[in-house]
């Protein structure tokens, strides 16, 4: 029996539907298996698939606070992303907005020189930083953990992000402000700044999420417990022999990645979004 | 006294400060911050690796000593574990490139336009995005552990038996390939969707009335159009590849039989935990060149095609 043409595109529908949904397995399934297993008991945790524990430990949620500092870790991360995040914005814009939107010798050359650092990886210049750092006297401190991703290739991404979006903005406005007296630092500030809350949010979000994930240079630069970010406590579950506490790490595993989750589940689009303007215009 | 005179006697001279100068001060005050600490941070240690690489300097010996090229040839002629590390590398990124641009293209292609359950299939594939490497990387570790991680358990159920993924050298290699390919398709394929949504409805139609199905307008009017794209996510996606570092040391170190070990891995080593701080220099600047010259050569090959 030959399908109508409204049967077919159903049939097609769901065809697609499940092949989605097959695919989605693998991208699904690590999440809601580490929140199920930092509920059970080590040994539960590999006796059987089952993503419901049999007995609920949610003693595991109170023994990762005090088997390591986690609490003072979990704030170090928040406190490092933030500081992070808070002088790129400042930095970048500011750059940004000179180099889109002031005349100065030497301009696009800089531009270019700027632009060019987009190719070094972190990891080539991380030795040097690492005696620089000793020099400055600030090992096992948060002062690299701040520095470097502020001034590395993520920051000149940043500039280069917030240079787009100004080029872009009328000049109308700022010639207003012009006639009203403002000086350059006003004109940013009450005007071009206001003006790029998409541009500024992109690179926040990037930002927040670059620093928060930042694994390299924590594991370089820090060596106290109690300095530690989230990526090196999560690595640091282990007993005095070496071997893995598997239902508390996957405990901290997930208090580390569900309230990150959660935020993008209510802010998807706008993370994505601003994925995808750094992506295309980086 | 006449007009004239008092007017001569008062004539400006031009003051130093004229607004074309004053908006170039203020652009170079704008600009220092970011320039002056991408100076210390940045570019000085870029200056400083080249001079380390010439070096023999090992830290329990406090002193360094200049070598010349030694540690270049050391690198590319004496030491094997070199080149092992480089077919590492290129294997790492000649699997995980094409994998990741292909899958990422057909999510693009179903997910492109707006429809039921295309924002929650969105959401799905880019969550691993955001989530940190090191999370992924040990969830990963667990489910791929021998008999009782739950992939083999999964494989069991169908009546496969599976490999102890990471404890065997070609497993683990594709192990990590295929987790990080999951982490990371997410990012391509949002830059192919907005690629997609890009190209004029216009063409198609047009291709449509001449009688071209689905797949020869995509081959024949969509894919053409997006070769800057994809030019663009080859070049991200490979120097990434290369710069692989927190999914390896987390769920195979390495190892086994140094089975996985990528150049940025063995940087880390050579530096921080041998400290032949000479030796791990000269493969950053390795590492640098490899990466400019992909750089390079995309852009080249982006040119002649835009021309």
């Amino acid at each position: 029996m030959a399908l109508t043409r409204s049967q077919t595109r159903t049939v097609t529908r769901i065809f697609w539907a499940l092949s989605l949904s097959v695919v989605a397995v693998p991208f699904v399934f690590p999440f809601l298996w580490m929140i199920s297993s930092g509920f059970k008991s080590a040994t539960e945790i590999f006796g059987q698939l089952s993503l419901i524990p049999d007995t609920w430990r949610w003693g595991n949620y109170i023994e990762v606070f005090t088997y390591q500092p986690f609490a003072r870790q979990y704030f170090n991360s928040i406190y490092i992303a933030c500081a992070v995040t808070g002088i790129t914005l400042i930095l970048s814009s500011l750059a940004g907005y000179a180099l889109a939107r002031m005349r100065f010798a030497g301009a696009g050359l800089l531009m270019l020189f700027l632009v060019s650092a987009l190719m070094v990886p972190e990891e080539v210049t991380i030795l040097p930083n690492f005696f620089l750092m000793k020099w400055l006297g600030v090992m096992d401190t948060h002062v690299p953990l701040i520095l470097l991703p502020v001034f590395g290739p993520h920051g000149v991404m940043a500039t280069f992000l917030m240079r787009q979006y100004f080029v872009s903005l009328p000049k109308e406005l700022e010639e207003a402000g012009k006639m009203d007296g403002l000086s350059r630092l006003g004109i940013w500030w009450k005007i071009a700044l206001p003006m790029s809350r998409p541009a500024l949010a992109a690179v926040a979000i990037i930002t927040f999420l670059f620093s928060w994930n930042l694994f390299l240079e924590p594991l370089v630069f820090v060596s106290s417990l109690s300095n530690f970010t989230l990526p090196l406590a999560l690595s640091n579950f282990t007993d005095p022999y070496g071997a893995p506490l598997w239902h508390l790490q996957l405990a901290a595993t997930s208090l580390a990645v569900v309230p990150i989750l959660i935020v993008y589940l209510i802010a998807q689009r706008q993370i994505i979004e601003s994925f995808a303007m750094s992506g295309v215009k980086g | 006294m006449t007009d004239t005179t008092e007017t001569t006697a008062r004539k400006p001279r031009a003051p130093w400060l004229t607004l074309r100068r004053r908006e170039a001060i203020e652009g170079w005050l704008f600009v220092s911050p970011t320039l002056i600490g991408f100076l210390i941070f940045f570019l000085g240690p870029l200056i400083a690796v080249v001079f380390y690489s010439l070096t023999e300097w090992n830290l329990l010996s406090q002193k360094s000593t200049y070598v010349g090229l030694a540690n270049y040839t050391d690198a590319l002629r004496d030491n094997p574990d070199f080149w092992h590390v480089i077919r590492n590398s290129v294997v790492f990124a000649a699997g995980l490139v094409p994998l990741n641009m292909a899958l990422a293209l057909g999510l693009a292609v179903a997910l492109c336009r707006p429809g039921k359950g295309v924002v929650f299939f969105r959401t799905v594939f880019f969550a691993p995005v955001i989530t940190s490497a090191v999370a992924w990387a040990i969830v990963w570790k667990f489910l791929l552990q021998g008999e009782a991680g739950a992939v083999n358990q999964m494989l069991a159920g169908i009546g496969i038996d599976g490999p102890n993924w990471l404890r065997e050298p070609n497993w683990a290699m594709f192990a990590v390939i295929v987790t990080r390919v999951i982490k990371m398709v997410g990012l391509n394929m949002i830059l192919y969707i907005a690629a997609l949504q890009a190209v004029p409805r216009d063409y198609e139609e047009a291709a449509r009335l001449e009688g071209a199905n689905g797949w020869q307008i995509f081959r024949m009017v969509t894919w053409p159009l997006l070769a800057p794209t994809t030019l663009i996510i080859m070049v991200i996606t490979t120097i990434g590849s290369f710069k692989v570092f927190d999914h390896i040391y987390l769920m195979t170190g390495g190892g086994p039989e140094n089975g996985t070990l990528v150049l940025a891995y063995y940087i880390y080593e050579q530096a921080f935990e041998f400290f032949n701080i000479g030796y791990a220099a000269a493969l950053a600047i390795i590492m640098f060149v490899i990466v400019l010259a992909l750089t390079v050569v995309q852009l080249l090959l982006r040119q002649k095609g835009s021309s």
